[in-house]
């Protein structure tokens, strides 16, 4: 049967490609059904109910926390999505200029680190500092936030301007548009895209993040994800599951959209 | 008058100075709060340690002979530290076996999704990204709900009359690694199937032409030419999961440490600031052997394929 022969198939991989997603779905599945346990027991079901929600919501640590979370994670997002939205600017679309390495290899720096590390590195230089200047506010959190984020921001910008020639802005520049016009009429509304993505992926970067923040905060610091860290170290309620599932929905949401504006550029 | 290449170059060199300005901001942030911390830990390491945690301005060697070695508090002999070396073993063992676990299972996935269609590809690229940005933790406490004993798997297992009793799978080295394998996975996929996604079926077509078999296609063929993902989503699972904290501190228990357990205790009841921070550069060590490992395969390739 020489007609049927397809040449892309490969003897039980689509058997092992259909385990893989339903193992990766099957867990976060399980725990969205058993947010809406009416039981107290994480091991039966008691029914539908939604109190584990509103005991959550109740919260004030939670609340406390999830708050905490999003200022951290906007400032932050915000900070280092200019700061690499610059720094691409420096390292794009030029002949190849002395520094231009070290600089690639300084701002992927963070990546190349275990968290476990740099968590520890902040927790000595920043222990130095508070004793130094006695200020122990949340602005280290911050900073360690903004640096570890920058990385993801860059990724997406520079990616977007690899692929715009200088074309435009020359266009501009002979039209007498001073370079902050060109900037501001012509380059920033096409990295447009690009920027939005990086802003998205550093603000769920800055979400996500357990390590450094657990090694970085001070006392009553906590973020969300090291609030549940501690909680599910206590012993495991359902309202763990309806805070997982609201923070799931949240990252879910912030994914399709990079995914829709992604789409958009091809 | 200064001449038109002496007035070209002024302007490339004021380019230059634009770009450094424009990069200060990016660079002194990681500086300051990634890179330049690290100088710091390695101090530290050859520090001895305070009473009450922090460190004494004293140079000692003492914690790096720790990091392996203990010291007989009576006769002050030095014999081998048995549970550190259990700690460090165990933390290699489980990223390379977990690195292993990622490759096989991820390896036909990313071959299956780069074998659909145009525009369901993208479907499943998405399926594949929504666990990648979901909270780690999460899908950890995910995992954990579904081992315990009183978990999914155990459940089923017994009501199906298989096992009479659960089996005990949390807070055991398996449950890390499942954990581990679980949140890395797609980190293994997403590169795999850049690479294959840019694979020359034409190739493939010559291959079976030639008589070759299935299994001397993906072998001789297919995995030559994606490799550079294969490497690179290797490093990408590698990495974290050496200096793993989440999994191995909700799965393992208190009894299977791993790395950054045992470096979280010098910084916490171990009060031993600079034998966590010799620790830390021990996993640095680690990570940088890989990379240059990396390194040197990634050249290697390109030389073989450009």
């Amino acid at each position: 049967m020489a007609s049927t022969f397809s040449i892309k198939h490969q003897p039980g991989f689509t058997a092992i490609a259909a385990t893989c997603f339903v193992v990766l779905y099957l867990p976060i599945f399980v725990l969205v059904v058993y947010a809406f346990n009416a039981a107290t027991s994480t091991s039966e079901w008691g029914g539908f109910s939604l109190k584990w929600f509103q005991s959550a919501w109740n919260n004030t640590q939670v609340i406390d926390a999830t708050l905490r979370s999003f200022q951290i994670g906007a400032i932050a997002a915000i900070l280092s999505t200019t700061f690499a939205t610059m720094a691409a600017l420096a390292t794009t679309r030029t002949p190849p200029y002395r520094g231009l390495t070290f600089k690639y290899a300084a701002i992927n720096q963070p990546l190349m680190v275990p968290e476990i590390v740099t968590g520890v590195a902040l927790l000595i230089f920043f222990s130095r500092i508070k004793i130094f200047t006695g200020y122990s506010g949340l602005g280290y959190l911050i900073a360690a936030h903004t640096a570890f984020c920058i990385p993801f921001a860059y990724l997406p910008i520079r990616a977007r301007l690899e692929n715009m020639d200088l074309t435009l802005e020359r266009a501009a520049a002979d039209l007498y548009a001073t370079p902050w016009q060109t900037f501001r009429r012509v380059t920033l509304p096409l990295l447009w895209p690009g920027i939005l993505a990086g802003l998205m992926l550093a603000f769920v970067i800055s979400l996500d993040d357990v390590v450094i923040t657990e090694f970085v905060k001070s006392g009553g610091q906590d973020t969300l994800p090291t609030y549940m860290l501690g909680q599910i170290r206590r012993g495991i309620t359902p309202e763990i599951n309806a805070i997982s599932t609201a923070f799931l929905l949240l990252s879910v949401l912030i994914v399709t959209l990079f995914f829709f504006i992604n789409q958009k550029r091809n | 008058m200064a001449s038109a290449e002496e007035v070209a170059r002024q302007a490339q060199r004021k380019d230059i100075r634009d770009r450094w300005f424009l990069s200060a901001p990016a660079l002194l942030v990681i500086f300051f709060a990634a890179t330049g911390p690290l100088l710091i830990v390695l101090v530290y390491s050859f520090l001895t340690p305070g009473a009450y945690g922090d460190v004494k301005w004293q140079f000692s060697p003492e914690a790096w002979v720790s990091v392996f070695l203990e010291r007989d508090i009576f006769d002050d002999t030095l014999s081998l530290a048995a549970a550190h070396v259990t700690i460090f073993w165990r933390s290699i063992k489980l990223a390379i076996v977990t690195t292993i676990a990622t490759l096989a299972l991820g390896f036909p996935t990313a071959y299956f999704m780069a074998t659909r269609s145009e525009k369901t590809r993208d479907l499943w690229l998405f399926l594949i990204t929504i666990p990648f940005w979901t909270n780690l933790l999460i899908r950890t406490f995910a995992v954990l709900q579904i081992i315990r004993n009183e978990g999914l798997i155990n459940t089923v297992l017994i009501k199906l009359g298989i096992i009479s009793s659960p089996i005990q799978i949390l807070f055991t080295d398996t449950a890390i690694l499942i954990g581990m394998a679980y949140v890395y996975l797609p980190l293994m996929v997403l590169p795999i199937y850049a690479s294959m996604e840019k694979l020359d079926f034409r190739l493939v077509e010559a291959g079976y032409d030639l008589y070759a078999s299935r299994f001397q296609v993906l072998r001789r063929i297919i995995f030559p030419l994606v490799r550079p993902g294969v490497i690179a989503g290797s490093i990408l699972v590698f990495i974290p999961a050496i200096g793993a904290y989440v999994s191995p501190s909700l799965l393992g228990g208190g009894k299977n440490m791993m790395l950054s357990n045992l470096i979280e205790l010098q910084f916490g009841q171990g009060r031993n600031w600079p034998l966590g921070s010799a620790l830390s550069i021990a996993v640095m060590i680690i990570v940088m052997v890989a990379l240059l490992a990396y390194v040197r395969n990634a050249s290697r390739s390109e030389v073989r394929h450009g």
